[in-house]
Formats: structure tokens, sequence, C-alpha cells
């Protein structure tokens, strides 16, 4: 368990929903659930989530801490908005999933090997190295992230589509060895840690202030 | 046609030789045929897209649009900023709301931008508007209809909008569940568009195609099978990630699901650079994994 989870266990021992109203992005939404229950039916992958939004807001309510941030829920969320169009509370509840994901993984949470858990980490690591997403390289990253013995499995039965992407220009073999970035990497590099300092700065002073 | 000038930048999946190059070789074609400029945002950087918030949190994801915005800014004045790409849209114009209305947040990005002498203020930021609203609300799509070289007579498309170019912030005047202005574009350019596509907003997965195979390829399925049911001959999507999703994997579906599916999906870049006059070429169908023939044929006439 982290320092940090630690720390948030016994600053928020009587309430999780305080805690995730200052730790999670857009959480101070969630008091305004009024459980019509809406959102979980309008998530595409629902069948898979084992704690609909609608379920996770009364969980966060209920104190089910644990229940809520080692989920796998979250990481079901294919970010298609539908939630958020119709519900009638006006929860941006796309943002808090996301946030709840993102949040569960800094205390040291999230459930490990989680697929999009890991997808999402190679797309970001891209991001921050070269401030554009380099898709060959991502593509590669991910088929290997089990091991070079699966990665050249997973490789093998994706040739087919590897081979028409180039042959119709939309991959190039040659951005392996470098490919699309920024000019200013490492401006957006320093960006990029300043901006992670403030919002762990923000968790670790308890939202003190704002 | 009026001389129109606009900031821009193309997003990660429609640079040269990435997943979405013909996107931009299309909409180049059709701003070249409309008189449109895009002026690209030198040195732009990745929005995050939606995926990003597994590695960043809500200050470092926003600081990347943010940066965007004030690149752009400082370069192009207060031009709008076009966005070809739904996620680009959705970012850039979540990072503008947050600096908007959450002190917090803003106060954060700005120290986050500080360290590469940037700054973004509220009621200063440009516009952020997708392409497609550049096209409906400011060019009209009764011009683009009556400008055309072309009538794309004997296609029969569905007009598969999708999530993100639809919600949450969608186009003025369209509704979440049923927009038209996709099926109007198929007609303006003298294609017939599906009658109520039963699939026209559903999610094609996103991101999850990557990480979920199983359970996007199903949910693309669908979309394909109601686009046949439909009597279409091709699939139109304004989005990179759904024209890549639903393209490219038509292989693996049909040996997942025992279907037949081999049904072409283009941008509507391309249906109006070909109602333009465009060769197949500059309308970028030759990046087609499935070969659009009959919209091809017409690009030929
Ligand atoms: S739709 Fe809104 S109000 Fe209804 S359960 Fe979901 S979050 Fe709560
Ligand atoms: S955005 Fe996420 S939480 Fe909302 S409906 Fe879609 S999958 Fe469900």
């Amino acid at each position: 368990m982290t320092q940090m989870n630690q720390a948030m266990i016994e600053k928020y021992r009587s309430s999780f929903l305080k805690e995730v109203e200052t730790n999670v992005e857009e959480g101070h939404w969630v008091k305004m659930c009024m459980q019509c229950g809406v959102c979980s039916g309008s998530c595409p992958l629902g069948p898979h989530w084992e704690h609909p939004p609608q379920e996770i807001f009364m969980m966060i309510r209920a104190n089910k801490r644990d229940e809520v941030l080692k989920s796998s829920s979250m990481w079901f969320c294919t970010s298609c908005y539908n939630c958020i169009a119709r519900c009638p509370r006006g929860l941006p509840i796309t943002h808090i999933m996301h946030g709840l994901a993102s949040y569960s993984k800094k205390l040291g949470l999230a459930p490990k090997s989680q697929p999009t858990e890991s997808f999402g980490q190679i797309f970001w690591n891209s991001i921050a190295s070269n401030g554009r997403v380099n898709e060959l390289k991502i593509g590669l990253a991910l088929q290997f992230k089990d091991g070079f013995g699966q990665g050249v499995k997973n490789a093998m039965a994706q040739k087919d589509l590897g081979m028409a992407m180039m042959k119709t220009k939309r991959m190039n073999p040659m951005e392996f060895f470098g490919g699309h970035t920024c000019k200013d990497k490492s401006g957006i590099a320093r960006m990029l840690k300043k901006a992670q300092e403030v919002e762990d700065q923000h968790i670790a002073n308890y939202g003190a202030g704002k | 046609m009026a001389k129109r000038e606009y900031s821009y930048y193309p997003g990660c999946s429609s640079q040269k030789k990435a997943s979405a190059d013909n996107f931009m070789r299309s909409a180049n074609a059709m701003c070249d045929a409309l008189d449109i400029t895009l002026k690209e945002i030198d040195d732009w950087n990745c929005c995050g897209a939606s995926i990003g918030y597994a590695g960043g949190g809500e200050i470092p994801r926003l600081s990347l649009s943010a940066r965007n915005i004030a690149l752009s800014k400082q370069q192009h004045g207060d031009a709008d900023i076009i966005a070809p790409c739904a996620a680009c849209w959705i970012a850039t114009k979540e990072a503008e709301e947050r600096v908007e209305h959450n002190p917090r947040v803003r106060e954060g990005i700005n120290a986050a931008l500080a360290e590469i002498g940037l700054k973004v203020e509220p009621a200063q930021m440009p516009k952020t508007r997708h392409m497609v609203e550049m096209l409906v609300e400011d060019i009209g799509l009764d011009t683009i209809a009556n400008g055309k070289k072309k009538g794309l007579e004997g296609l029969t498309i569905a007009g598969y909008v999708g999530c993100q170019t639809n919600r949450p912030f969608g186009i003025a005047g369209e509704s979440f569940e049923n927009p038209k202005y996709l099926d109007n574009m198929v007609e303006a350019v003298g294609a017939k568009a599906v009658d109520r596509y039963a699939k026209k907003v559903a999610c094609c997965s996103g991101a999850l195609m990557f990480s979920e195979p199983e359970k996007g390829q199903a949910l693309v399925r669908d979309i394909i099978e109601a686009a046949y049911d439909g009597g279409a001959d091709m699939i139109v999507t304004p989005c990179q990630l759904c024209q890549m999703n639903v393209e490219s994997y038509q292989t693996d579906i049909n040996k997942r699901f025992g279907t037949k599916f081999n049904i072409p999906v283009v941008y509507y870049t391309q249906l109006i650079a070909v109602a333009y006059g465009k060769s197949a070429e500059e309308a970028g169908l030759d990046g087609q994994i499935i070969k659009a023939t009959k919209l091809e044929a017409l690009a030929g006439k």
C-alpha cells in the first residue's frame, strides 16, 4: 500500500465522499446524483462493469472505499458521453469515471494488469516523451507488453492489418526510429512535470485553501 | 465563395503517414475547393485523447490542450481553432471550460504553462470548433450542395456519427439521439442517406478496441450490420477513430462472428472532395483498406 493511500485513509477516515470531492476530477458533483440509473443503462460495455456508474456513486456515499477504488469498473468506460448527454442532474459522469480510475492508480489500488490501464499508460508515455502520439510504437508496445514470446504471437496475428496500413500509407515503419514529435519536447516535459506537482500538492494538502 | 481563414491542428492520427493520413489529404482537397485556408498551429501537441487519463491526471492532461490554445492565440490571434478530430475538439473545449469555470484548475494549468512562458486567461481564449461546425455553420450545406461539380448519384450511405462528434457538445441545433447533419451532408453531395440508421450514434468502443478487442469488435459488428440492413453501399463518418475501428477490423470480425462484412468506411471530407471534382488520390481514396470502388468510379468521371 502506498504512503499516499495510507495518508488519505487516515485523513478521510469517516468520509470517502469528502475524499472524492477533494481529490477526484469533478468529484464535487457526486452528491448531486439522485440514483435514477439512467447512466448505468447507457454504457456500451455495460455488461462488463462490475459496478455501473450509478452503483459507484451510491458506494461512494456508503463509504465503500476499497470496493470502489479497487474495482475494474471505471476502466470499461469508453468515453462515449452517453451518460453526460442523458443524466437529469447534469453530472459529468465520464470525467468522474476517468478521475476515479486515475486516482485509484495514483494510490496504487487499480487492479493489476488491467488491459485498458496498461494501454492508456503506454499511450500517455508516448505523449509525455514526444508531445505527440507515435502510433507504431504504441502498437508494438501494446503487443509486446506481456513479454517477447506473446508479443511475436500478437504481432503475427495483426500482421495483415499492419501490412494493409502500410500499403495505404497510413502507417510508416520509419516511425520506429523517431517519427512524429514536437520541437519543444523538453518544454512539454517541464510543463507536465509542473502540472503533476501541482496536482499532487493539492492532494497532499487535503485541498486546503481551495 | 468567400475566402475564410482559420487556425487549426490536425491531431496525431491525421499527420502524414499516420492512421488517418487519407483524412487530412481529403480535408485539404475539400478546403481548397471551398476556399478555406487552415493555418497550422506551429509545434502543436497531442490533446491527450480520452484515454490519456490512465497516465495523466486532470491538470497534466488539460495543460496539453491549454498549450495548444495559448500557441494558437500567440500565432493566430483570435482566429477560431478548427479541430478535425473529435477527441481533440472535446479535449480542447473541456480545457477551455475548466479554465473559465474552475479557478483551482486554471491556476494549476497556468503554473504549468508558466514553465514555457505561456498563459491562458478566461474570456480571452480563441473558440475551438469542429471542422463539421465550420462546414455547417460558416459555409452552409446549401452552399456546398449548390457549388458541387457532380452529384454522387447511385450511392446509398449510412451516416455513422458515433459518440464524440455528437456528445457532450454536439453540433448546435442537433439532437443527441438523432442528429441529422451527416445525412444532410450526404444528401447535399447528391447521394442517398440511409433512413433511420439504427446505430448512427452508437459507440465503436473508442480506444478500448486496442485493450478489449473482443468486446470492441462486438460493438462494431452491430454498427456494420445495421448499415447493411439499411441497404448501405458504404459508411461515412466524421471521426478518425470510428473510421479506423469500423473499417480495419472487418477481417477479424468476420473470423470471430462468422459474418461476411466488406463495407467501405469513408470520411465526409472525401465525399465533398469527390463531389467537387477532386481525383480519387486527392480525396485520399487510395487510403481505404476496403476500397470504396463506387466512389472511386465517380471520382474518375
Ligand atoms: S444518470 Fe445522473 S442522476 Fe441518474 S444515476 Fe446516473 S449520475 Fe445519478
Ligand atoms: S462515457 Fe463512460 S460512463 Fe458514460 S456512458 Fe459512456 S462508458 Fe458509460
